[in-house]
This record gives structure tokens, C-alpha cells and sequence, in this order.
């Protein structure tokens, strides 16, 4: 290159390097071109993915459950709206900041929206449930927090809701979230995370038809997660509706006369197996299970002293006591252990070996006969004809009867209770049985343990003349989708192997039970009531009058009864636990239940003939529009 | 090469194609600008104060193009002293935005003195090398990079990483169009590349944090895309899922629902390529390159040393803006921040563009006033 300096001469060569800008300026453009077409042709629809991705987001529309009613249509469980908080993973910046943010405004543990966060499957473009029922402040806090607040989303959902508080808590039970472990299961496969699935009573049973199924909806949002428009729209299908067969007046007055109290009722109808109430004390508010608990609040509810989610009615395993003898007696005179003419002498005690085993009657009933051993619930007679048939006859009657096995009513966890046999024993306990023991199984003592469900169905066989009905608590499903009501019928368990003739005695004996022997507190002006008490020993020693004992070292007062007697409509089984004799504390209540039943359904117990009734025609459904 | 055939049509230098192309680029800015700014709700829309500018940069091109290129270089040491005065100024009382001080506000509008600096070095360069004979590389090298210098620490100091680099493109193509031998090119080479760590060093601590995390976001695109790689990859889906005829006008979703970040300013190339496709894409580039082509050809029929050093400066300039731009909106290079010439909004940068080219065709016309 020449030295000399720069001038007009040089031109010639300042103009000839413009090449190397005209060929280098050729080149980029070949370049950006490439990489243009790369991006835009060959990875085209890769970007068109996620510019798709980016947009839309595909939220979730959570179904309707179905409703619940009660035999007569009145709503029982049913859905309102309510807040919802949302959080898509993917239009989080920061997600540490966006989990303090919330659990300050939200006044959560940050562990909590953390593990919420982390729950499920799907992608970051799957929104989080992070919270429902927010209060509408809370709602109107995060919606004024909004710009700062990016991939939060506020849906307004159906959430379930029970009018009627704890009346019949136990059965319809309560919802909440899936559970992480819930989620790996089949049953569970088409629900994520923060769905709402029935954790208890109905709820759970027939989760699958109330439940209903998710919709969808694609919304497209902008680059702060806001929503702009609703793209597609899956409609959510609601859940079908339940028909319980519970009268929820008589399941009101059930609970109310337990009060305080623990114990439970359970009345139905032996010819349907129908339960008409069933009331488990204490209870609990299904409204404030069915919100998400702190863990304080389910520790305090569990460890509560009363076990209030302790279905009593059904998970309950008492002694039988006095009302055992009810099968005793069909045991008795079936297996022709005693004519109905055959009498035992009582003078207080029965004595076995070394030991004494007193009649309740301290100077004893005397010369009794079957009928009035069941009138006056004599124990000493009992004692005898155990002692006499032996515990393997005694128990292949309750097994008969429907005892130490499940009822099948369509609840969760129903528990069996204990009917022991000389086989059982050695199963249970490894060990043999001892004649003696079979005097206290003879008057539903000792290892004998029952349900006030199974009770109920017991006295139930005996009212129906010897035929066990399934106990039921769905009426019908009410299927939306197909506009059909789809009837449960009632399914006969089987017949007891009991002559009608000891069936008509043992009938008989239970109705002079109410007018003349231990349950005369029983004995109603409305209707005839024919029913057995019971006192089940919860102490080995009792000494002194009852007033003097602890109330947790008190007997549990039973009472079993049905009427009309004639055409019975309703049996009933209390068990009052602590309260002492059958005849005074449970009794009175089950005549209050069967005198509400009457004074409900006069028609049902006119003495029209058993299998012409007509059924009580349901009030019209509660017409409520669907949340 | 002032005996050259002259145009046919010659008569005219006011060169309609080039004045046409400029005008279709700037129409596809307007467009682009209107498309992603129309669903704002606000009383002077974006699109509006773009023609504003635009009728600002056509005076300031008819200025350029009137006076004499002489006279305007002549003044080329005292305006790039009231610039360096200027950037200080910016320094000191700047508008703040994103972290950059880059603006000295007059009334409602904002002024970025960077963006004028460009064109001044540009003719402190031609002026330079057209007067200063050719003596050693003392004179050709380090005296006008001491030149350089002042202006371009003071960009970097605001920072304006991408003014910087285009001081130093214009640099080196003056260095390049003044013939720089291939001994002292290979010792500034080796110079560079064994200095390069330690300039490195100095420039990366110089950075401010953003602009480090999206050099990092570049070597590693999945380095926090919800983050600093978030512009680079919006970018990208933005272009790329234009695919090969687009999403259509107004119908970029990616821009119109605000996931691609300054889609008005120096994204704006993103928004066109989502909505007119790679065949759009195509069209801009070959208009771009039309426009470049054009200049060349003025630089290349200037009829002195400065006509020609100045055409190639501002060719150089406009080129290594149009590439870096629409490089950095591609994922290729690092985001520095560089507008696209004619097309993305700003007023600093449409009046220094159109300014630009008006001095360009300044340097046709007196190559054909010769002969009037």
C-alpha cells in the first residue's frame, strides 16, 4: 500500500475496498436469511407450539357434585359458589417471592402453598389449586394485588355445603382435596390435583356418581397470566343426585334426644330395610371438615375424647346385654332346648362351679317360662338355657340374625362386632373354651359384641316375621345426564330358620315387654310398641346405686323395639352409652322416635296389610337452581 | 473515478429508488408499530409520534442533503465536542430506563444523544482520514482511535452496549476503506486476541447485572428462560412461530398479548417476522439490502475521499445495525440493545437514521454537481 497521504488520488482505492463491505454485506445477509428460514421453517412448528403454549392456558372446570336429598326430597347436601386460587407454575417469575406474597396475604403457612404447588402431575401449565372458599376479602385482596401477582388466578367454583349443619353428619359425611396417595390409584386416574372427592359417609360411597366429571376450558392469557378469552369450552358434567332413605325430620329428632350424650339411634323400616334415621352422638359439622384444616384443628378433632367422627350407629361394638335374649329365645326354642312351657326356677343367682352369677332381680322372678322370661328380662333363665344349648348353638342363631357380620349398608368402614364360638375363641385367642363363659355370652355379656345397626336389623328380622332385609341408605340415583332416576330395590338377605310360631311368641312376649315388663316407660297411647331392653356392664364391680358410679364407669342403656306391633313399619335400636338401664334412659327414646314416626307417616302404620302398602308419596323435590 | 458514466436519467440526483425504499421501510415500521401498540388506549398513540419523527427526520434529511457534505464535516470537531458534552450531560442528569441512563428529556420528549454520536463520529472520521496524509499507523490507527475513545467510554459508562459496538463498527470500517496493512491488521489482531481476557475482564465488570445475565442467558438459552433469557427465547417463539407466511396483521400472538417484551422498539423485527412470515422476512431483508446496495454505490461514486469515506461510514453503520438488530431478535448474538433502522420507534434514532441518508444522497449530488 502507498504511503502518501490521503487524497483525491487514492480515491480509486478507498472506492475498490468497498467490495470487501459489498461482499461482506452479501454474506450476513445470506446468514440472517439461513437463520431465519431455520427458525422460521424448519423449527417453525416447534415455535408454533409454544407461542400456542405460551397463550393458552388450560384451566380446569370443576363439576357440579350432585345434590343430596333426604326420602321425602328435602336437600341435604348441595353446592354454593365460591372462591377459588389458582396458580400456573408457568407464568410464575419467581415462585419463592409469589409462595411469601400469598402466604402473607393469604395468612397460610408458606409450606403449605409450597407442597401445593409441588402435588400432581402435569406440566407448569397445569394450574395449581392452592386454596378455596376464599373469603371475599381475601378474593378482592389478591384481584387489587393482581399486576404483582402473575400465574394467580381467582375461579369462582361450586363448593358443597350442608344446610342443615351436623344433622346427619355421619352419614352424609364430608369432602375434601384428593390426596396425594388417592391420586396414584385407579379409582382416582381422571382427577388431579385439588379436585374434590367425598372423604366420609355417602359422600365417599358413592363418590363416583356424585362426583361428576371435569370440563375444560383453554383461556388465552397474555404475558402477565391474565385472562383474555375463552378459547374451547368442554362442559363440566355435574354429579347424579342421591335419594337417601332417611327421613331427615326423624334423623333431627334422633340426634336432639340423644343431646349431649354419646350413643346412637338407628330406626327402620324391616320391610325395605330403609333406614329411616340414624344417629350417631357426638357429631361434627361436615361444613368445617369439608374447608381445608390446619393440622391443629385435625388433631383437636381426632383426639377429641367423644370421637366424634366415630359413626356410633355403626362402628360402635357394645355388649348386646338383655337385648340378646332375643335371639337367645329363637336359639332356645328352635334347637329345642326348651319348649315355650318349660320353666326355670329363679331365686337371684345361677350358680357354675364356685361362682355365682346373679339375676338384675336381687330376690330373683321366681318360677319364669320363656314369655315371661322376656318380659321381665329374666337372667337366671337365660343363664340356663345357655348353659344348656352351649355357645356354638347360640352362635349359629346370631350369625342367623345378621350379628358379627357386616350389615352391607352403603357406608365406609362398618364394623362387625364379635359373635364367639368355641372356633372363634381359638382363632381369636388361642385358646379353649370355657363353659362359663357361655353363661355371660347368654345374656349378651362377655366377649359378645354388637352394632346398633346390626340391632336395628335384628329386632327388624324379628318385626318382618323372620325376613332379613338389607339394611339401605340410598334410596335412587338420580342420573342428570340420562334424565332417569335409577331405583335401588330392597334386597332380602335371606330368612331366618326360626317357626313362625316362635317368631309369633317372641313377638308376642316383646309387646308385654311395653305394657307390662321392664320397658313400660316405653308404652305409647299412639301406636303399639314391642320392644327388649338391655343394660351392658362396661365395669367387672359395680357397687351401690348408679347415681354413685363415674358416668364413664356407667352401664350403656339399650332399648330395642318396632311397631306397630301388628304390622310392624319401624324398628328402632338406642344405645345410650353411660346411661344406665335400658327401661329408664333408652327406652323413652325410642318411643319418641316411633311416636314421630307415626305422627309422620300415619298412613305407613294404619294397619293396612303387610306387602299392600302404599308408599308415602314424597313431598316435590326441593327445586334449587345447581351452583 | 469522477469521469464515470453518469446515470441516464441523471438529471436527477434525488435518486427515487433510494427514496422509495426508505420510504417502504418506514412504512413497515409505522405498520409494525401500529399493530403492536394499537390495543393501547392512549392519546398520542406510538404510531402517531412515529410519523411524527418521521416528518422531523424528513427535514433533517432535506438539511443534510441541501448543505454542502464540506461544510456539514467541517463542523465535525465542534458537534462531537458538544456530543461528548451531551453523553456527560446524560451521565449526569439522564432519564433513567431499565437501568440505562440514556435520555436528556426536553418537554415530554426524551433525547438520546448516543444515537446522534453514531453519525458525528462518522464525520469526524471521514474528516479525519480526508485530511491527515498517510503516514504510518500512529497517524491511521491510534490517533483517531484516541479520537474514538472519549465518546465511546462514555457510552459504555451509561451503558449503551449497543451504541458502543457500532462506534467501534464504524471504526473499523474506516480503518478498513483507509487500507490498513496486512502487518499492522495482524498485529492489532494478535494484540487484540492477547489483551482480549483483560479487556474482557474491564468490560464484564463494567456491565451492569442485566446486561451480564443476558450475555449468560445467550452462551446458555435455557439459563432461566422466565428471566434474563426470557426476551431472547420470546423472541425466538415469536419468530419462529411465523412460520413461512405468518400469523397475519394485528394477529401475533406473542406480541399482541405481550410476551415479547419492547415489541415496539428494538423487538419490532420480531413482530413483523410473527406476522408476515419468513416471506415477509424475505421482503424486509431484500429491501434492506436494496437500500445498502443503493449506498454502496454512492460511496463507490463519491467524487473525493471524503464523499466516499462518509458514505461508507454511514453504510457501515446502517448495515451493522440492521444485522446485529435482527441478529440479536434471531438468538444469534447477545441482546444489546440496537434499534432497527427505519423500523423500530424512536425519534433519536428515525432523525439520525433519515439525517444519515441524507448526507448519503448529499454525496451523490455533488458527485453529479460536477457537471451542472
Amino acid at each position: 500500500m502507498a504511503s502518501a497521504g490521503f487524497n483525491d488520488s487514492d480515491l480509486l482505492d478507498l472506492q475498490r475496498r468497498l467490495v470487501i463491505l459489498r461482499v461482506g454485506l452479501l454474506l450476513v445477509v445470506a446468514l440472517l436469511a439461513l437463520r431465519l428460514w431455520h427458525l422460521q421453517i424448519r423449527e417453525g412448528p416447534y415455535y408454533r407450539d409454544l407461542s400456542e403454549n405460551n397463550r393458552t392456558r388450560s384451566v380446569v372446570l370443576e363439576p357440579a357434585r350432585g345434590l343430596i336429598f333426604d326420602r321425602n326430597g328435602v336437600l341435604l347436601a348441595n353446592n354454593v359458589p365460591s372462591f377459588t386460587l389458582y396458580v400456573t407454575l408457568e407464568d410464575v417469575k419467581d415462585s419463592q417471592a409469589l409462595v411469601a406474597q400469598l402466604a402473607s396475604l393469604l395468612n397460610l403457612d408458606s409450606d403449605v402453598i409450597q407442597k401445593k404447588l409441588s402435588i400432581g402431575k402435569g406440566s407448569k401449565l397445569q394450574p395449581r389449586k392452592i386454596k378455596d372458599r376464599l373469603t371475599l376479602r381475601e378474593a378482592t385482596l389478591i384481584e387489587s394485588h393482581r399486576l404483582d401477582l402473575p400465574g394467580v388466578m381467582i375461579q369462582v367454583e361450586s363448593q358443597r355445603n350442608y344446610p342443615g349443619g351436623a344433622v346427619a353428619a355421619h352419614l352424609l359425611g364430608y369432602v375434601g382435596e384428593v390426596s396425594a396417595d388417592q391420586l396414584e390409584k385407579a379409582e382416582f386416574a381422571d382427577l388431579h390435583q385439588g379436585s374434590i372427592v367425598g372423604q366420609y359417609g355417602v359422600e365417599k360411597t358413592f363418590d363416583r356418581q356424585v362426583r361428576g366429571r371435569a370440563g375444560q376450558k383453554s383461556v388465552e392469557v397474555d404475558a402477565l397470566g391474565h385472562e383474555k378469552r375463552a378459547v374451547v369450552a368442554e362442559r363440566p358434567v355435574a354429579g347424579d343426585d342421591l335419594y337417601l332413605t332417611i327421613d331427615i325430620r326423624l334423623q333431627k329428632i334422633s340426634e336432639d334426644l340423644l343431646g349431649e350424650e354419646s350413643g346412637a339411634i338407628v330406626a327402620l323400616d324391616p320391610t325395605t330395610g330403609d333406614i329411616l334415621a340414624m344417629a350417631s352422638r357426638p357429631g361434627f359439622d361436615p361444613n368445617v371438615l369439608s374447608k381445608e384444616l390446619t393440622n391443629k384443628q385435625w388433631v383437636e378433632i381426632v383426639q377429641n375424647e367423644g370421637r366424634p367422627l366415630n359413626n356410633r350407629a355403626m362402628q360402635g361394638q357394645y355388649p348386646p346385654g338383655s337385648t340378646f335374649k332375643v335371639v337367645m329365645a329363637a336359639a332356645a326354642l328352635e334347637s329345642n332346648t326348651v319348649a315355650p312351657s318349660t320353666t326355670v326356677r329363679c331365686n337371684g343367682g345361677y350358680q357354675f362351679g364356685n361362682r355365682l352369677f346373679r339375676d338384675w332381680k336381687a330376690g330373683g322372678h321366681g318360677s319364669v317360662d320363656m314369655n315371661e322370661a322376656l318380659i321381665h328380662s329374666c337372667d337366671v333363665y337365660f343363664y340356663t338355657v345357655g348353659q344348656r344349648m352351649g355357645i356354638d348353638t347360640i352362635a349359629e342363631y346370631a350369625k342367623q340374625f345378621g350379628l358379627g357380620q357386616e350389615t352391607g349398608i352403603e357406608l365406609p368402614s362398618e364394623r362387625v362386632g364379635i359373635v364367639p364360638s368355641t372356633a372363634w375363641k381359638q382363632k381369636a385367642r388361642n385358646q379353649p373354651w370355657y363353659p362359663g363363659e357361655t353363661i355371660s355370652a347368654a345374656i349378651g355379656q362377655g366377649y359378645v359384641t354388637v352394632t346398633p345397626l346390626q340391632m336395628a336389623s335384628v329386632i327388624g328380622t324379628v318385626a318382618n316375621d323372620g325376613v332379613a332385609v338389607r339394611p339401605r341408605l340410598v334410596q335412587a340415583v338420580m342420573n342428570r345426564a340420562a334424565g332417569e332416576r335409577v331405583e335401588f330395590p330392597p334386597t332380602v338377605r335371606g330368612k331366618v330358620a326360626v317357626k313362625p310360631a316362635t317368631l309369633a311368641l317372641i313377638k308376642s312376649a316383646l309387646a308385654d315387654v311395653v305394657t307390662k315388663g321392664t320397658a313400660t316407660r316405653a308404652k305409647s297411647p299412639l301406636v303399639t310398641i314391642a320392644g327388649k331392653t338391655g343394660t351392658a356392664q362396661t365395669a367387672a364391680l359395680r357397687t351401690g346405686p348408679e347415681k354413685d358410679i363415674p358416668k364413664k364407669l356407667r352401664d350403656h342403656a339399650w332399648f330395642v323395639a318396632f311397631a306397630p306391633v301388628e304390622a310392624p313399619r319401624i324398628a328402632v335400636a338406642v344405645l345410650a352409652e353411660h346411661m344406665g338401664h335400658g327401661g329408664s334412659a333408652a327406652a323413652p327414646l325410642a318411643k319418641d322416635v316411633i311416636e314421630a314416626y307415626v305422627k309422620a307417616y300415619p298412613q305407613a302404620v294404619g294397619g293396612a296389610p303387610a306387602g299392600n302398602r302404599t308408599k308415602v308419596p314424597a313431598p316435590a323435590v326441593e327445586a334449587r337452581p345447581r351452583a | 473515478m469522477i469521469d464515470r458514466v453518469i446515470d441516464s436519467r441523471g438529471l436527477d440526483s434525488f435518486d427515487l429508488r433510494f427514496i422509495g425504499l426508505i420510504a417502504v421501510i418506514l412504512s413497515v415500521g409505522v405498520l409494525s408499530i401500529y399493530s403492536v401498540t394499537h390495543s393501547q388506549d392512549t392519546a398520542f398513540p406510538f404510531y402517531l409520534k412515529q410519523l411524527v419523527w418521521i416528518l422531523l427526520g424528513t427535514a433533517a434529511f432535506l438539511v443534510m442533503y441541501l448543505s454542502d457534505y464540506h461544510k456539514i464535516a467541517r463542523l465535525a470537531y465542534p458537534t462531537y465536542a458538544v456530543i461528548l458534552i451531551l453523553l456527560a450531560v446524560v451521565l449526569v442528569m439522564g432519564k433513567s430506563s431499565r437501568g440505562a441512563q440514556r435520555w436528556i428529556p426536553i418537554g415530554p420528549f426524551a433525547f438520546q444523544p448516543s444515537e446522534f454520536a453514531k453519525l458525528v463520529l462518522v464525520l469526524v472520521l471521514a474528516n479525519y482520514y480526508s485530511r491527515v496524509p498517510r503516514v504510518g499507523w500512529l497517524q491511521r490507527v491510534v490517533l483517531p482511535g484516541l479520537i474514538v475513545l472519549p465518546g465511546l467510554l462514555l457510552i459504555l459508562k451509561q451503558p449503551d452496549l449497543g451504541s458502543g459496538l457500532s462506534f467501534l463498527a464504524v471504526y473499523a470500517a474506516m480503518l478498513l476503506m483507509v487500507g490498513v496493512r496486512s502487518k499492522a491488521l495482524g498485529i492489532i489482531l494478535l494484540l487484540s486476541v492477547m489483551l482480549f481476557p483483560f479487556v474482557w475482564e474491564m468490560v464484564w465488570a463494567s456491565l451492569h447485572d442485566y446486561q451480564r445475565q443476558r450475555v449468560m442467558a445467550f452462551v446458555d438459552p435455557d439459563y432461566d428462560p422466565g428471566g434474563k433469557g426470557y426476551h431472547a427465547l420470546q423472541s425466538k417463539i415469536a419468530i419462529g412461530s411465523g412460520e413461512l407466511s405468518g400469523k397475519g396483521l394485528y394477529g401475533g400472538t406473542q406480541s399482541q398479548l405481550k410476551f415479547l417484551p419492547e415489541g415496539h422498539t428494538d423487538f419490532v423485527f420480531a413482530v413483523y417476522a410473527e406476522e408476515w412470515g419468513f416471506v415477509g422476512v424475505l421482503v424486509l431483508l431484500a429491501l434492506f439490502m436494496a437500500l445498502i446496495w443503493v449506498s454502496l454505490e454512492i460511496a463507490a461514486r463519491a467524487k473525493d475521499t471524503l464523499g466516499a469515506l462518509l458514505a461508507a461510514g454511514i453504510v457501515a453503520m446502517l448495515c451493522f445495525c440492521v444485522v446485529v438488530n435482527i441478529g440479536m431478535t434471531a438468538g444469534m448474538f447477545p441482546i444489546v440493545g440496537i434499534p432497527l433502522p427505519l423500523v423500530s420507534y424512536g425519534g433519536s434514532a428515525t432523525i439520525m437514521t433519515m439525517a444519515s441518508l441524507g448526507l448519503l444522497l448529499n454525496v451523490k449530488r455533488r458527485r453529479l454537481s460536477l457537471f451542472y
